[in-house]
């Protein structure tokens, strides 16, 4: 057996092991640590701004105005914004980003979908501050040839940016999932007599509806959060409305217009940006989770 | 049966088989209709991209030369550089990589090699992958509250590096679990069988057979690092700093200097976002040169994830 002296290595040797596991299991849950720092971060500077502005007036005021002499704090007019930004990018990218998903699976080579695919990823690439600059000085310039009177600030072209920066998230996730719907419905389908596009549309298309309802959330989400595209090019201004031709500020809109001016630390004001930051924060993570156990669903099934 | 159909028979035929025909012809036209109108959908984003890239440098090459990248900020828009932008993107973006990537590859070196299976691994994948979906202005928010307010690090390029490292962990984390889960068993297996130690095994074994995966995960992360505009607005990067920070090398002993940790900074895309944001074409000409060099930056960087990725999955046919 072992020797006194390979006794010793061993048990040095078995203490490094436990050693590195150690960092190792520290690195990970540091991952853990970010997700609650930034929990404790938002919500322990949202209860100072709650103390002062109550939770009603914050929810259900219809008037955002924290930085002027007589200031109202009522979230709707960002929220508004930032769902009015989402929507006008989800109608522009849901028809696009199906459409491409439906032909890159079930249409076109393998070779044309190894060479569009990485150059449609490469649209996720893009700095979101380039993306903000097409939206501000060539999208908006183009659609004012089109949509009469359009202002220089306007949540439509906002949206279909976002909705371009969106397509590799939508087109390509949606046709994983096509994809990993298993050839042999594809093929008792098309033994049947069924066309390809009605074996795409009422065969694959069906049994791969969580994974491209789990990519469709995913965009909203990424849709949501974006801030640069949205600061560039919709304005400052908080707006309530549902016409996307209007300028309107977003939540994320609202936080970097505060952040470029010098707020005092702890000051009301300052707080307001945490308040807003919570509530993003909650939307994304309600999309997120939804997309989560979507995906999880429908990895489950194949 | 034959009673069913008596001598209607031929007739019915002929008609339902003109009707199947004429059906058939329909069925291939919508057909050929969608595989079009898929076609034109899939250029959309293909057009989206090159024009994007054509409109910026049309505007932007004109003002692409040497001084453009030695010039600091000015308020005259002819004379203005991206030299202070660019020396600050390369500073945050080496703090970014010293602490996303080993923090990043070791916890998914955990999470891949040597996490049980209990709640704790669960709650930290959950966690992950929800980081994964956090807007980045949140980042730029936990920054604000953390690091200036929190741990007093300062409007620095320490606090920049700190923030995008944390930003881009999930993605170097699922990048890297993806790359080890494609290593075979049975390499581990071989390597435990002649004795090694599962530190061993990782490090020397499945490390290396993952590297490709790894690097294209750090890539890709780096790049989205370089490309981050709104956490840096929301820590105060600053768009008109006319001075660079000192250099980590001295003369003096101990020639290194950590002192340029500490100081204020601007990089590409915050420049890039004050010139956009000015009135004036000048200003807007300079911001496409500098969103020009940005996007050329960042579309390299892809590119060669993708080509990696591309080889990867070429290579491993185990």
């Amino acid at each position: 057996m072992a020797s006194g002296l390979s006794e010793a290595v061993y048990r040095r040797q078995r203490l490094r092991e436990r050693f590195i596991e150690g960092g190792l299991f520290l690195a990970a849950a540091s991952s853990v640590f970010v997700t609650l720092a930034i929990v404790f971060v938002l919500v322990y500077e949202s209860i100072g701004f709650f103390t002062t502005v109550p939770l009603t007036e914050f929810l259900f005021g219809t008037t955002w105005s924290p930085l002027f002499a007589n200031p109202e704090y009522g979230i709707l007019p960002l929220l508004g914004g930032t769902l009015l930004s989402s929507a006008v990018a989800m109608a522009f990218v849901a028809p696009i980003g199906l459409a491409t998903a439906i032909y890159l699976s079930e249409f076109s080579s393998s070779r044309t979908r190894e060479i569009v695919k990485p150059i449609l990823e490469l649209l996720s690439g893009v700095p979101t501050v380039v993306y903000g600059f097409f939206a501000l000085l060539f999208v908006t310039p183009a659609l004012q040839k089109i949509v009469p009177g359009l202002p220089g600030f306007n949540i439509l072209s906002a949206g279909i940016v976002i909705g371009i920066m969106i397509i590799p998230y939508v087109a390509s996730l949606s046709e994983d999932a096509m994809r990993a719907v298993p050839g042999s419905l594809r093929d008792g389908s098309l033994a049947l007599g069924a066309t390809r596009f009605e074996t795409a549309i009422k065969v694959v298309l069906p049994a791969a509806t969580s994974g491209v309802a789990a990519a469709f959330i995913l965009g909203i989400s990424r849709a949501v959060g974006e801030t640069m595209i949205v600061a560039i090019a919709a304005g400052t201004q908080p707006n309530l409305t549902i016409d996307p031709r209007e300028p309107a500020a977003t939540i994320t809109a609202y936080i970097v217009q505060v952040a470029l001016g010098d707020l005092p630390h702890a000051s009301l004001a300052y707080q307001t940006i945490f308040a807003a930051g919570l509530v993003l924060l909650l939307m994304t993570l309600m999309f997120n989770i939804l997309g989560f156990w979507l995906r999880r669903k429908y990895r489950e099934i194949y | 049966m034959a009673i069913t159909y008596g001598t209607g028979v031929p007739e019915s035929k002929a008609t339902s088989s003109e009707e199947f025909d004429r059906r058939l012809r329909r069925r291939r036209r919508s057909e050929f209709i969608f595989a079009c109108l898929g076609l034109l959908a899939t250029s959309v984003g293909l057009f989206a991209l090159a024009i994007l890239v054509i409109d910026l440098a049309m505007t932007g090459l004109q003002r692409l030369d040497v001084s453009f990248f030695t010039n600091y900020p000015s308020r005259r828009a002819g004379q203005a550089g991206i030299l202070s932008a660019w020396v600050g993107s390369l500073l945050v973006t080496i703090v970014t990589g010293l602490v996303g990537v080993p923090l990043g590859v070791s916890a998914a070196i955990y999470l891949e090699e040597y996490a049980p299976t209990n709640w704790m691994t669960n709650i930290i994948e959950i966690n992950v992958s929800n980081l994964a979906g956090v807007p980045s202005i949140v980042y730029g928010l936990l920054a604000l509250g953390l690091f200036i307010y929190g741990f007093g690090t300062g409007r620095s390029i320490l606090t920049a590096g700190l923030t995008l490292g944390l930003l881009i962990l999930p993605i170097i984390i699922v990048a890297t679990r993806e790359a080890l889960r494609a290593v075979p068993s049975s390499l581990r297996e071989a390597a435990y069988g002649v004795g090694a130690t599962q530190w061993q095994v990782t490090k020397d074994h499945v490390l290396p057979a993952a590297m490709p995966g790894v690097l294209t995960g750090v890539i890709i992360g780096i790049s989205r690092a370089l490309g981050e505009t709104a956490p840096l607005v929301t820590i105060g990067a600053l768009s008109f700093i006319a001075f660079l920070p000192p250099s980590p090398i001295t003369l003096e002993f101990p020639f290194i200097s950590f002192a340029w940790l500490f100081e204020g900074f601007t990089v590409l895309p915050i420049q890039a976002f004050n010139w956009v944001s000015r009135p004036g074409h000048d200003f807007q000409t300079n911001a496409a040169a500098a969103g020009l060099v940005l996007l050329a930056i960042t579309l390299l960087l892809n590119g060669v994830a993708i080509y990696f990725r591309y080889r990867l999955r070429k290579r491993l046919q185990w």
